[in-house]
């Protein structure tokens, strides 16, 4: 359970782009986390509720999207969704896939004013 | 280290060696930023120079993980003890209290660094970073990074090494690699370790074990081994000196870490 830590590389990121930018204020913020990025969302909105204390994003609202999680099979070219433990082609059962959509956990957007 | 790895980026100026963020102005004062990084880019960044830190000396480094008693430390001495002759080692620790892995090693001739993160469960970047302030790695061919014991979070950060190495001990289960599926996915080699214990038991399955982590799209081989029984350590030995020759022949690595599903946008260090 590491959200504290990823909660302050956010902070550390949009207090950059906020700087950046010239803004006094982050007001949203926009994420994308997947169900195999190791991240679990709810306990991320708890430690952000907490980190965000006494930093330009104080007051900012958090939004994170989720993903369904996508593989695409080598063998043979089929996509289908998987469980995060049962990464498999429904077409043809092989477990030679690559994971298209579902590991990622990415700063999509982040809203500023105060400019 | 700090000479030429580049550590004066810090956070507050990271920034500048990022692209811009792709800006639209919303409404008066208001602007929105289109940013599409990582929410660990400054681990990664980090890590990027720690990895080329490591390249730079020609030294494998490999993380080392699993949960708490595993075997992780005794793994380690048993292959400095099978190796130490030919390889030159080095080993970074990590726990959250106490110097005691450290000495373990140390004790065996080799140099080691102990990183105590206190109550941080797993090890980023920034802390090896600072570890490797104290290791000179002139000389060295293979860096062990031993994690905090733990399979949840270590998984996550990459720390700049080249190859992760996730313990499973024949007395946690069969189907952990399903129960964690982002630890075991991680993995570039899996270590079923204490293995002497199997004669005792009938209930850990290594096939099963082999299969849950083929499920996890994972082709990452699966070793069974006992360090109290030296001729299982072959596989781990061998594997050991494949992957130090193929650094010394300049091959790129880089750990399963990174995810494959997105299109990251990293930004490269310039100069790096």
């Amino acid at each position: 359970m590491h959200e504290l830590a990823i909660c302050q590389g956010i902070l550390s990121q949009v207090g950059a782009i906020a700087r950046e930018q010239g803004a006094n204020r982050v007001d949203h913020i926009v994420l994308s986390i997947g169900p195999l990025s190791g991240v679990e969302p709810p306990l991320l909105d708890r430690a952000f509720e907490v980190a965000r204390c006494g930093t330009v994003a104080e007051e900012a609202t958090l939004e994170i999207r989720g993903s369904t999680l996508v593989v695409s099979c080598r063998q043979c070219g089929n996509e289908n969704e998987a469980e995060p433990n049962r990464l498999l082609c429904s077409a043809c059962g092989g477990w030679q896939v690559n994971v298209k959509q579902g590991d990622e956990m990415l700063l999509l957007r982040v809203e500023l004013s105060g400019l | 280290m700090c000479d030429t790895c580049g550590c004066s980026i810090t956070p507050a100026n990271a920034h500048l060696v990022q692209a811009d963020g792709k800006l639209e102005h919303t409404s008066e004062g208001k602007a929105s930023v289109e940013v599409l990084t990582s929410l660990l880019h400054e681990n990664d960044h980090q890590a990027a120079h720690n990895r080329e830190h490591m390249d730079r000396h020609g030294v494998l480094a490999i993380n080392l993980m699993s949960s708490p008693g595993s075997g992780k430390t005794s793994l380690l001495e048993a292959t400095i003890d099978a190796l130490g002759d030919d390889l030159s080692i080095a080993v970074i620790e990590g726990d959250l209290e106490t110097e005691n892995d450290a000495m373990r090693i140390r004790a065996k001739g080799v140099p080691a660094v102990q990183i105590t993160t206190g109550q941080a469960c797993h090890l980023d970047a920034h802390m090896v970073h600072d570890a490797l302030h104290e290791l000179p790695l002139d000389g060295v061919d293979l860096l062990f990074i031993e994690n905090v014991g733990n399979l949840v979070c270590p998984a996550s950060f990459d720390l700049g090494h080249h190859v992760n190495v996730t313990l499973l001990s024949v007395t946690e289960g069969d189907d952990k690699p399903a129960k964690y599926p982002v630890m075991f996915r991680a993995a570039d080699l899996v270590l079923l370790t204490k293995s002497d214990f199997l004669e005792m038991m009938d209930d850990f399955d290594t096939a099963k074990a082999e299969r849950h982590v083929r499920e996890l799209a994972n082709p990452a081989p699966v070793f069974t081994l006992s360090v109290r029984r030296p001729a299982t350590m072959s596989s781990w030995l061998s594997w050991l000196k494949q992957m130090v020759e193929m650094r010394r022949q300049g091959e790129s690595l880089v750990p399963s870490v990174q995810p494959d599903g997105t299109a990251l946008h990293f930004h490269g260090h310039p100069g790096g």
